[in-house]
C-alpha cells in the first residue's frame, strides 16, 4: 500500500478551490455550499477513520448496532433536509427514518445472512461497511424520490386540484408524478450499474484491487454490491414516495400543502 | 366547504346525502368545483377527456365557442379564456346536480360571458343547483340568483348591503 501524506491530499484539494473558483465566475452561488460540503467531508472522514479504529477493536455487537444507528440517522436526517419545501413539524423525519430502517434491513439483512456470512456475524468490518455502502445508496435514491414528491406535488397543485375538485381519487391525480419520482430515484443505479467496469471502476472495486485483492475476486464483491444497492434503491425510492404522498392527503382525499413549510 | 379541499368542519348535504357519508371523490363528483385558475394535467387538451365523453365534450366546447383546432391541440396553446371555457366543459360532463364555480367567467369577452351564460341557465332549468362567485353584480341579476355580498369578511344577503 502506498500511504498518503497531507501534502498529497492539499494538492488534490486545490481542485475543490478551482470548481469554487467556477461557481463564483459564473455566479452559481455554490462556492459556499461547496466549500462547506469539503471541509465537512474532511472532517467526518478523519473521525469516521478513529472511531472505526475503535470499534473493529472493540468487535462488540452492541457497538457496532450503536454506529450503525447513528449512521441511519444521518442518513434519515439528510433525506429529509433535501427538498426545498419540508414537512413541518417531524413527520419529514419519521418518513425518511422508516424508509433507512426498512431499506437498510432489507437489503443488509439478506446479505448478512446468506452471501456474506461473516464470523461473528456482526464483525464490525463487514456490518458497518457494508451498511454504509447500502445507506450511501438509500440517501440518494430516497432524497432524490422525496424532492421530486414533494417540489412535484407543490408545481403540480393547480392541475392536481383540479382533478380532485372534478371527482378525481387522490391516488389517480397523483400518480403520474409518484412514477416520475421514483424514476428519479432509480436512475443513479441505474446509471451506476450500467456504467460499472466501462465508463467507471466502482469505488469498492478499486479499494480491494489497490489493497492487493485478486481482480476477479473484487469484481465478485462488487456485482453483489450493486445488486444490494439496487435493492436498497428501489425499497427506498418506493418507500419514501408512498409515505410522503400519503402524508399529503388526509381521508377526505385533500391536497394537504398546508402540511409543507 | 361544499367542495371539501380544505381542512374544514361541519356537515353538509345534498339532496339528503351527507358529505361524511361518501368517500370524498364520489362526493366532489356530485358538486364538482371549478377554481377562479385552470389546471391542467396532460399535454393535450383531448387527453383531460375520457374517451367516451369526447363527442359530448367536443359539442359543449363548441357551443362555449371553442373550435375544434384549440380543442385538438396542446394545452399550452389556448388561451386564457379558452381554458376557462374547457375547464367548466370537464365540470358540465359530469351532469352533476350541484356546480361550484368560481369566477367562472372572469377572463371572458362579453360574446363567451353570454355563451357560458346560457349553457348555466339551461343547466338551472334543469334542475342544477349552481353557487358560483362573480365580481360582475349584473351577473346574479342575469341568472335570477339569490344574491349575496361579501362585505367586511361576511356574506350579506344583497338587499341589505
Amino acid at each position: 500500500m502506498i500511504s498518503l501524506s497531507p501534502t498529497d491530499l492539499a494538492l488534490a484539494a486545490l481542485l475543490v478551490l478551482l470548481d469554487a473558483g467556477v461557481s463564483i465566475a459564473l455566479r452559481l452561488k455554490l462556492h459556499r455550499q461547496l466549500l462547506w460540503a469539503a471541509a465537512r467531508m474532511v472532517v467526518q472522514l478523519i473521525a469516521v477513520g478513529f472511531i472505526l479504529r475503535f470499534i473493529f477493536a472493540l468487535n462488540n455487537p452492541l457497538a457496532t448496532l450503536a454506529i450503525v444507528l447513528v449512521m441511519g440517522a444521518i442518513a434519515a436526517r439528510e433525506i429529509a433536509a433535501r427538498p426545498v419545501r419540508k414537512f413541518k413539524g417531524l413527520a419529514g423525519l419519521s418518513i425518511s427514518g422508516a424508509t433507512v430502517a426498512l431499506a437498510t434491513i432489507v437489503t443488509a439483512g439478506l446479505a448478512l445472512t446468506t452471501a456474506i456470512r461473516p464470523h461473528p456475524w456482526y464483525d464490525p468490518r463487514y456490518a458497518v461497511s457494508l451498511t454504509g455502502i447500502i445507506l450511501g445508496s438509500v440517501l440518494n435514491s430516497g432524497s432524490l424520490t422525496l424532492d421530486g414528491i414533494v417540489g412535484g406535488v407543490w408545481r403540480e397543485r393547480s392541475a392536481i386540484e383540479a382533478q380532485l375538485g372534478l371527482g378525481v381519487e387522490f391516488r389517480i391525480a397523483t400518480r403520474p408524478l409518484l412514477r416520475e419520482a421514483i424514476r428519479r430515484g432509480l436512475l443513479p443505479i441505474i446509471n451506476q450499474m450500467s456504467a460499472a467496469g466501462l465508463i467507471t471502476l466502482p469505488g469498492i472495486m478499486t479499494g480491494q484491487i489497490i489493497a492487493g485483492m485478486d481482480p476477479v475476486e473484487a469484481v465478485k464483491y462488487q456485482i453483489l454490491l450493486m445488486f444490494l444497492l439496487a435493492g436498497a434503491s428501489g425499497v427506498a425510492a418506493l418507500s419514501v414516495a408512498e409515505l410522503s404522498l400519503r402524508h399529503l392527503t388526509d381521508p377526505r382525499q385533500r391536497l394537504r400543502l398546508d402540511r409543507l413549510t | 366547504m361544499v367542495a371539501d379541499l380544505d381542512p374544514n368542519e361541519g356537515q353538509v348535504s345534498l339532496d339528503g346525502v351527507s358529505r361524511a357519508s361518501l368517500p370524498a371523490h364520489l362526493w366532489r363528483r356530485r358538486v364538482p368545483y371549478v377554481a377562479a385558475e385552470s389546471g391542467w394535467w396532460a399535454q393535450t387538451v383531448h387527453e383531460h377527456f375520457a374517451p367516451a365523453d369526447l363527442e359530448r365534450a367536443r359539442a359543449l366546447s363548441a357551443r362555449l365557442g371553442v373550435e375544434a383546432a384549440p380543442f385538438d391541440g396542446p394545452v399550452d396553446r389556448l388561451s386564457t379564456g379558452e381554458r376557462q371555457r374547457l375547464a367548466l366543459v370537464r365540470a358540465f360532463l359530469l351532469e352533476s346536480p350541484a356546480l361550484l364555480l368560481d369566477e367562472p367567467t372572469g377572463p371572458l369577452d362579453p360574446v363567451s360571458v353570454d355563451k357560458v351564460e346560457a349553457v348555466l341557465r339551461e343547466r338551472l332549468a334543469a334542475g342544477t343547483v349552481i353557487v358560483m362567485v362573480t365580481h360582475d353584480p349584473a351577473q346574479g341579476l342575469r341568472l335570477g340568483a339569490t344574491r349575496l355580498r361579501m362585505v367586511d369578511r361576511k356574506l350579506v344577503a344583497e338587499a341589505e348591503a
